[in-house]
């Protein structure tokens, strides 16, 4: 009956969030589902057969925010090489920032950037719309128009909405058309040039500090204009353990907020700055050890439902200057599943949260369908060794941005394998 | 924080524990320190003859790479250099190569083709000499003439000078460090240097907004009053207070602030009858310092300025000895 070769994955441990499944198990995957479970995908003919003992199998990892650097940025990055570094992270997904050269703030370039995709990357392209004209904070986009063109939900990119009146309207137009809005949440009058976690380190090195109420105060605003409004409101990239407990008691009152995480928050502090290390220039700014703890409980506890790359490759002239000069943003989509394996290594995340935030969250957080390694699902999934060992170098990362976390040290975790639609979309090389 | 304070001194610091780079006082031990105010002290008396030049660094070129303008202190650097016989070169890359949208790398790619040896930096960001020692070739020392808000070893070391030569030394010493610390890499510099080389207390007098975030997390107290601040301290550091600051809302008015910290007669009777009265320079008569108190007895500040050439010929010597002994040691790896 199969109009596709049928391929099986054998004795890998399956993480299925969606269903609460964590055992060993057989996948039969053909037409691009997964078409059989266990013993019925042990008995079933396949053409092809893979061994996965000791390896993880996953739904393909769904990222709410990355960097893809096209249109206009090619020095960083394009379409075609950092979907293939998200492949190679794992992700089956990625969503498309829409701060690029230019803004996506019209569905003439989310047209071209889903006809660049189709063409030229490997895994799903999502894009977000810019919910400003030109990110400026000024003027509304025409929404209905990017989201009819395929735009999944609408954001501030990294710039701040300034003004609190236009917040409000976007939101209230946003709500009209059942539209998400996922904002990146920054009192940029209290932000002003800052660069860096006011706190210890900046005491200590003089740099220009954001103080942890520009974001607290900005969640808070944003949580109240989105209670009112009644939007869908998903707060992007938090970086403060109180901004996670305001939004656990929205949540808790019934205001439709979300929030993610960049992973690379939940493993750093303000202490990664204390050499002027222009990689770990984020924004929002890696904050207190407090901070950090506070974020990976808000993703123990479900307050905060995905955990996203924020995935920033830049030219080496972006990093190459001293600490203030240099671009925010690290090149951390290959990185992030090792990131995770780490804290999971180290008993502070537990391996199906983990895994839980980089799929089905995420998915909630769009309202796509929850991706699921039951029978009749889309075959995007990854297979994981989470036992080797790679190292971040200049050489092996496939993403333009060679300012990777950690790099040169031995990082735990490897994708061997990743499929969308059941397809073979990356294959490890070594 | 010790991670930290190990790559800090790394970076500073020779295979043997010699100083090449002085880019910050974070990091280093009291031995080293005490090596500096010992080396300077030894030039004071150069600086007293009738022929004011040593041959240390002769046949070496020093670069003033001043990002960021200043005539007190590259004046006292190329003074400094030209006493131990280098040849100088002023650059004020403020008003040349910078403004025409040369990158920092760039512009170092090109000083570095003149086969210099060492590169004094003055610049507006934090950590820029940090960024300069890691991309320069091996072998050339990098010296911080102040950067941003973070770090003026040299000027901190030449209080320092000041404080041993009027106190003896550090041991129960009492300093109150008063006035803008938020914008001031000299007091960062000084709060470091102190509680490395032992004194038993930094006092830092000043309102909340002039003060950073976690700032006892340095190692000093804090003090919002003038008077019960400063009673029993031994040395009183006054910083220079700018005009920008009431513009960015952190203060009402210079008249406010002279007020509430200006040090004058009556306030310093409150601290130790023998108490001295610094200032980094230049300040500003009648807003942070009254007249009567900054040329009265009290005052070393004088001092400071004279002791500023013997702290840079020792730490510009230091660091040239500790590059050339680097340099020896790879060559003898190699062979």
């Amino acid at each position: 009956m199969s109009s596709t070769p049928a391929l099986r994955i054998e004795n890998g441990r399956v993480i299925d969030p969606h269903t609460g499944r964590d055992e060993q198990q057989s996948l039969l995957i053909r037409d691009g589902l997964i078409a059989a479970t266990g013993s019925e995908a042990d008995a079933a003919a396949a053409d092809s057969v893979l061994d996965a003992a000791g390896g993880l199998l996953t739904p393909g990892f769904i990222d709410l925010y990355c960097n893809l650097r096209e249109p206009g940025n090619g020095q960083k990055g394009s379409i075609a090489s950092e979907s293939r570094a998200a492949a190679r992270g794992g992700f089956t997904t990625v969503c498309a920032a829409p701060d690029s050269s230019p803004v996506n703030d019209s569905s003439a370039i989310t047209h071209l950037i889903r006809d660049v995709a189709e063409r030229d990357a490997p895994i799903r392209v999502l894009p977000l719309g810019a919910a400003t004209k030109g990110l400026s904070g000024e003027l509304l986009s025409d929404m209905v128009g990017l989201t009819g063109a395929g735009c999944v939900a609408l954001s501030n990119g990294s710039e701040t909405l300034v003004n609190a009146r236009v917040l409000r309207r976007c939101m209230a137009y946003a709500r009209t058309f059942g539209i998400t809005l996922m904002l990146h949440p920054q009192n940029q009058a209290l932000a002003a040039d800052g660069f860096a976690h006011d706190g210890l380190v900046t005491a200590r090195l003089g740099l220009l500090g954001i103080p942890e109420v520009a974001e607290t105060a900005a969640v808070m605003e944003m949580i109240l204009l989105a209670e009112e409004t009644g939007v869908r409101l998903h707060l992007s990239q938090l970086s403060c353990a109180r901004s996670v407990d305001m939004v656990a008691q929205a949540r808790s009152r019934g205001v439709a907020v979300t929030a993610d995480v960049a992973m690379h928050h939940l493993l750093f502090t303000e202490q990664a700055l204390a050499d002027f290390d222009s990689r770990y220039h984020l924004q929002p700014p890696l904050r207190s050890e407090e901070d950090r703890q506070g974020l990976i409980e808000g993703v123990r506890s479900g307050a905060i439902g995905a955990i996203v790359s924020q995935h920033q490759p830049h030219d080496p002239a972006a990093k190459n200057a001293p600490l203030g000069d240099t671009e925010a943003g690290l090149s951390s989509v290959e990185s992030v599943l090792s990131m995770g394996l780490i804290l999971v290594e180290r008993g502070e995340l537990e391996l199906p949260a983990l895994i839980r935030a980089l799929t089905t969250g995420p998915a909630q957080v769009l309202g796509l369908t929850p991706p699921s390694l039951s029978v009749g699902q889309v075959a995007d999934l990854c297979w994981i060794d989470p036992q080797a060992r790679w190292t971040a170098t200049a050489e092996t990362l496939l993403s333009v941005g060679k300012h990777a976390p950690l790099m040169g040290t031995e990082l735990p975790g490897v994708v061997n394998q990743a499929w969308v639609d059941g397809e073979a979309v990356y294959t490890r090389q070594d | 924080m010790t991670t930290t304070d190990a790559s800090a001194r790394a970076l500073q610091l020779n295979d043997q524990g010699q100083l090449r780079h002085f880019l910050t006082i974070d990091g280093l031990d009291r031995e080293l320190l005490t090596r500096i105010l010992d080396t300077a002290d030894s030039f004071i008396e150069v600086g007293e003859r009738r022929i004011k030049k040593v041959p240390l660094l002769r046949g070496c070129t020093v670069v003033n790479l001043f990002f960021e303008s200043s005539t007190r202190t590259r004046s006292t650097f190329e003074l400094a250099a030209k006493r131990l016989s280098a040849d100088v070169l002023n650059l004020d890359i403020s008003t040349s190569a910078t403004s025409k949208g040369e990158s920092l790398s760039d512009t170092l790619l090109n000083l570095e083709a003149m086969a210099s040896d060492m590169f004094v930096v003055r610049h507006s960001r934090s950590g820029a000499p940090h960024f300069i020692a890691q991309s320069v070739t091996p072998g050339v020392a990098i010296i911080n003439a102040g950067d941003g808000r973070h770090a003026h070893p040299t000027q901190a070391m030449l209080d320092m000078l000041t404080i041993r030569q009027h106190k003896g030394g550090f041991e129960g010493l009492k300093v109150a460090i008063v006035g803008d610390i938020l914008h001031s890499r000299v007091a960062r510099s000084q709060i470091q240097a102190l509680n490395v080389l032992g004194a038993e207390e930094v006092r830092l007098i000043a309102p909340s907004t002039l003060l950073p975030t976690d700032v006892e997390s340095l190692g000093c107290t804090v003090a919002y009053d003038m008077r019960s601040g400063l009673k029993d301290i031994d040395v009183i550091i006054m910083l220079r207070l700018q005009r920008e600051r009431m513009e960015g809302a952190l203060l009402p008015s210079e008249r406010e602030f002279y007020k509430v910290y200006g040090l004058n007669t009556e306030k310093l009777a409150y601290a130790k009858p023998d108490a001295i009265v610094m200032h980094p320079g230049p300040i500003n008569r009648g807003v942070e310092i009254e007249s009567a108190v900054a040329d009265g007895p009290r005052s070393v500040i004088l001092n400071q300025v004279t002791n500023g050439i013997a702290i840079r010929m020792a730490v510009m010597s230091m660091a040239m000895g500790g590059q050339r002994a680097q340099r020896g040691q790879d060559a003898e790896g190699q062979a």
